[in-house]
């Protein structure tokens, strides 16, 4: 079953399947590396709820709730 | 200087450790500039090495090398424009994986590339083995291990870097982008090889078509040669989709990851990932509960850093200008060339060099949140809250300094790497109230509005302030700089110790920036407005001045003689040596209790004890000779009068000297705009010169209203404005607003000038704040007015 990267929770990890979308926003998703078979793992939520804070091969990066709505996961 | 000349394009991910590597390579001899036409800017140093001039550009820092972002652009177009020598890469070598992605398009754009891994020391503790030899044999190019923290390995990377740049082997690079995607990259590579006028290599076009390259595309429709192929380009992406099922941009980006992982897991060895220490910190740091109370405390300490230590040795520059001005004033013989030199310039220079300190320590803050790796926690933190009036998490930053100063606020949007939200963020920064509009509303609160009242009054110019912004923030999103947010994709990078040398690198470029980019505008304008309020020299005067001064003398000496000097048979006071001490001293006792009762401000029972003191000695004086002292105190009113007299025609002098100069003319001229407010021309004029530094029309008022030398705690100037009808509550109040929003200061327009790079946007930001506070002000006193106010 399928789930998108917004809906893991902290401590979660998901396999990349797809990113959806297009333009500046996917692109450049796919440029820090989120592409499909990638492994990644949801580190925490920002204080708000929003942005969120992942971690993919080796290092942290930061995306917001929108953008994470984007990539499909395998849950893991 | 002689010797051949390379130049050397430094590329790579933010927070790779580029900026100390230039750093490390350039020293001091650094340039910072802007590429032709846009904002972006451009880093530029020099060195020797082995007798040859290195030209080192710094490119921005990116992730990848598409059309979407502005310095992606510009770090590619100056690899294919200016055809530097040598590509220099800098990767972090602790996360090697997404920075070889980089490091593989640029090998795309067939230009010689050294590949530098920096942080190495960080890799090994993290255990992160790789295997340089091999890396370098997979991507055909030569491969240095650098520690830019230590400077470590500078040496190697420069010597490679020239042997490569000399020896100009340009490899073709090629990634298999497999069966379908290859057939259709080689019709395209044929189709371009009749095409003459191509500056980049056709591969790389072929490849940038094939992603929907639009910078490419739009190049290609301008073109006549190429025009043809852009229908053929979309017949070919449209093939591609349909058989790979996604967009062929995504299928590409992710067929280069591919090949990154390849080479990756061949030569690189990246043991078991623990929980680092970076982790740990962030946990505390970025924490649901503590992340947004410690933000708001590091940003308090921030806010004072810049202001209140700031203060301090803004206080002894503005006590050396004055100083410097007395002493060139009293060595110089006084006219037209004495004013400008003591009032415009180095008034002007003063105006200049009072912000040093704020934007020194400004950025030696945002250094050190910036080098640490807070920064991109900060805006991780904020986001939710800034985003809401379509702003970046890091505006925030400079929009907390603006509440100090417009000058560093301004200068700290660029910590925004998106153009629409550095251009938003500057151009409502102004709207914070700067700590130089206070003294106007103190004056004004002070005069008409009761102490109860003071607080709120004050508190809702600032809410007025901060509304208008989030107003104006979310206008100009949706007008002026339209379109989707920037994607908040963002590395967060690890924490680290900021070195000593970075921030002091960082601090003394904004500060040589600012000096010499704005300082030199703020000079010339404050000239001009020198010029403006002082000229014409000769205006007509309602009353002979220089005859009413000298029948004030007359009376006085006629008054002395009757009364003084016949009685006593002299015939000047000096004659009388006991009389003339005696008049020196009780004048040193009346001096001495004036400068200490200032001192002692409202602090009654010191005034008290002061008053007493100053009667005892009094009576001293006059147990000497009590005959002599009614005489001496008769002198001494006699000259008190006189002083008072001269004093007021002085200040009548200056006012109507004022009202005819060019600023009160234009006073004047306004004055039927401005009517609409409650304004008159008094207001108009000061209005004018707050256009320097708001603050300073505090001062012009006052020589408006004939009060020399007036602050805001003047109790002269505030009788004089009450005193006015034309002023109520209701004009203050407005004008308070009016003061508030219109334009910014002088030296913020100039940073604004020089931070977007361009007079449209200063006289922008001039236009729009003037436009919104003639709107705000008249709806406040009109609204007022109608309400009976």
């Amino acid at each position: 079953m399928s789930k998108t990267l917004s809906q893991l929770l902290p401590g979660e990890f998901g396999i990349v399947k797809k990113v959806n979308g297009g333009g500046a926003v996917t692109r450049r998703i796919v440029d820090m590396g989120v592409i499909a078979g990638t492994r990644i793992e949801v580190k925490k939520y920002a204080p708000l709820g929003d942005p969120i804070e992942v971690k993919l091969k080796g290092f942290n990066m930061s995306l917001r709730k929108s953008e994470a709505d984007l990539i499909e996961v395998e849950p893991a | 200087m002689g010797g051949a000349s390379l130049t050397v394009a430094l590329a790579g991910n933010p927070n790779s450790g580029k900026t100390t590597i230039f750093n490390n390579i350039t020293g001091s001899r650094q340039h910072v500039g802007n590429y032709a036409g846009v904002t972006v800017e451009r880093r530029e140093g020099s060195c020797r090495y082995q007798g040859k001039n290195l030209m080192v550009v710094d490119l921005p820092g990116t992730y990848s090398l598409t059309a979407y972002s502005l310095d992606e652009v510009v770090a590619r177009n100056f690899i294919v424009d200016e055809k530097p020598d040598i590509i220099v890469n800098i990767l972090d070598a602790a996360n090697l994986e997404r920075n070889l992605y980089l490091a593989v398009q640029l090998l795309e754009l067939e230009r010689p590339v050294v590949l530098a891994l920096n942080m190495a020391d960080m890799a090994e503790k993290a255990g992160i083995q790789i295997n340089d030899k091999l890396l370098g044999e997979k991507l055909g190019c030569p491969v240095v291990r650098t520690v830019g923290s230590k400077k470590q390995g500078m040496e190697d990377l420069l010597q490679t870097a020239v042997a490569q740049g000399e020896a100009q082997d340009k490899k073709t690079f090629n990634i298999n982008y497999g069966e379908q995607i290859e057939t259709a990259i080689s019709e395209l590579v044929s189709a371009l090889s009749s095409v003459q006028s191509l500056k980049y290599p056709k591969r790389w076009l072929a490849v940038k078509l094939l992603e929907n390259d639009k910078e490419v595309l739009n190049a290609f429709s301008d073109n006549t040669e190429c025009q043809s192929l852009v229908a053929h380009v979309e017949g070919l992406r449209r093939n591609l989709a349909g058989v790979l099922g996604e967009e062929p941009e995504l299928a590409i980006a992710s067929i280069r990851y591919g090949f990154v992982a390849d080479v990756y897991g061949e030569a690189v060895n990246a043991g078991l990932g623990s929980e680092s220490t970076s982790d740990k910190i962030d946990s505390i740091l970025t924490n649901r509960l503590l992340g947004l109370p410690i933000f708001f405390g590091l940003m308090w300490l921030l806010f004072n850093m810049v202001f209140t230590v700031g203060a301090y040795p803004q206080g002894w520059l503005e006590e050396g200008v004055t100083l410097l001005g007395e002493w060139v004033g009293q060595h110089m013989a006084e006219g037209d060339l004495r004013s400008l030199v003591v009032d415009g310039i180095i008034g002007g220079v003063g105006g200049v060099i009072v912000f040093l300190p704020n934007i020194l320590l400004l950025f030696l803050g945002i250094s050190i949140l910036e080098d640490s790796g807070y920064m991109a926690r900060a805006a991780f933190v904020m986001d939710r809250i800034m985003r809401t009036v379509g702003l970046h998490g890091k505006s925030f930053i400079p929009l907390l300094i603006g509440f100090g100063c417009s000058v560093p606020a301004i200068m700290g949007a660029r910590t925004l790497e998106n153009r629409n939200d550095r251009m938003v963020t500057i151009l409502v920064s102004p709207l914070m109230s700067c700590s130089a509009r206070l003294p106007v509303y103190t004056l004004l609160i002070a005069a008409f509005f009761s102490a109860e009242s003071a607080g709120s009054v004050l508190f809702s110019i600032y809410v007025l302030g901060i509304a208008l912004a989030i107003l104006m923030a979310f206008v100009f999103r949706k007008t002026l700089f339209p379109g989707a947010a920037e994607p908040f994709v963002m590395e967060l990078p690890p924490y680290h110790m900021p070195t000593a040398r970075g921030i002091m690198m960082h601090m003394w470029e904004r500060s040589m920036l600012y000096l010499r980019k704005a300082g030199t505008i703020i000079l010339a304008v404050s000239i001009l407005v020198w010029f403006l309020t002082n000229y014409p020299a000769e205006v007509e005067y309602s009353k002979d001045f220089g005859q009413l001064t000298a029948q004030v003398e007359t009376t006085f000496d006629e008054n002395v003689k009757n009364s003084i000097l016949a009685p006593l048979s002299l015939e000047k006071l000096e004659d009388n040596e006991i009389l003339a001490s005696m008049v020196a001293s009780i004048q040193a006792v009346e001096e001495e209790y004036n400068t200490a009762s200032e001192e002692a401000g409202e602090d009654t029972a010191m005034l008290a004890a002061l008053d007493t003191e100053k009667e005892v000695k009094l009576q001293e004086i006059e147990a000497s000779n009590p005959e002599l002292y009614t005489f001496a105190q008769q002198y001494i009113g006699f000259e008190t009068a006189k002083e008072d007299e001269i004093g007021a025609l002085e200040q009548d002098q200056a006012s109507e000297k004022l009202a005819g100069s060019y600023a009160g003319q234009f006073g004047h001229f306004i004055e039927p705009a401005i009517r609409p407010l409650g304004f008159d021309w008094k207001i108009g004029v000061g209005l004018f010169a707050g256009f320097t530094a708001k603050e300073v029309l505090v001062s012009t008022i006052g020589t408006i209203y004939s009060i020399g030398d007036a602050d805001e705690t003047s109790s002269d100037l505030k009788s004089a404005l009450l005193a006015d009808p034309h002023f109520t509550p209701l004009v203050a109040y407005a004008l308070m607003a009016f003061v508030l929003i219109y334009s910014p200061c002088l030296a913020a327009i100039a940073v604004i000038k020089r931070e977007t790079n361009s007079w449209k946007w200063a006289a922008f930001s001039t236009v729009y704040t003037t436009t919104l506070a003639w709107v705000v002000a008249f709806a406040i006193y009109q609204i007022g007015t109608f309400l009976g106010y």
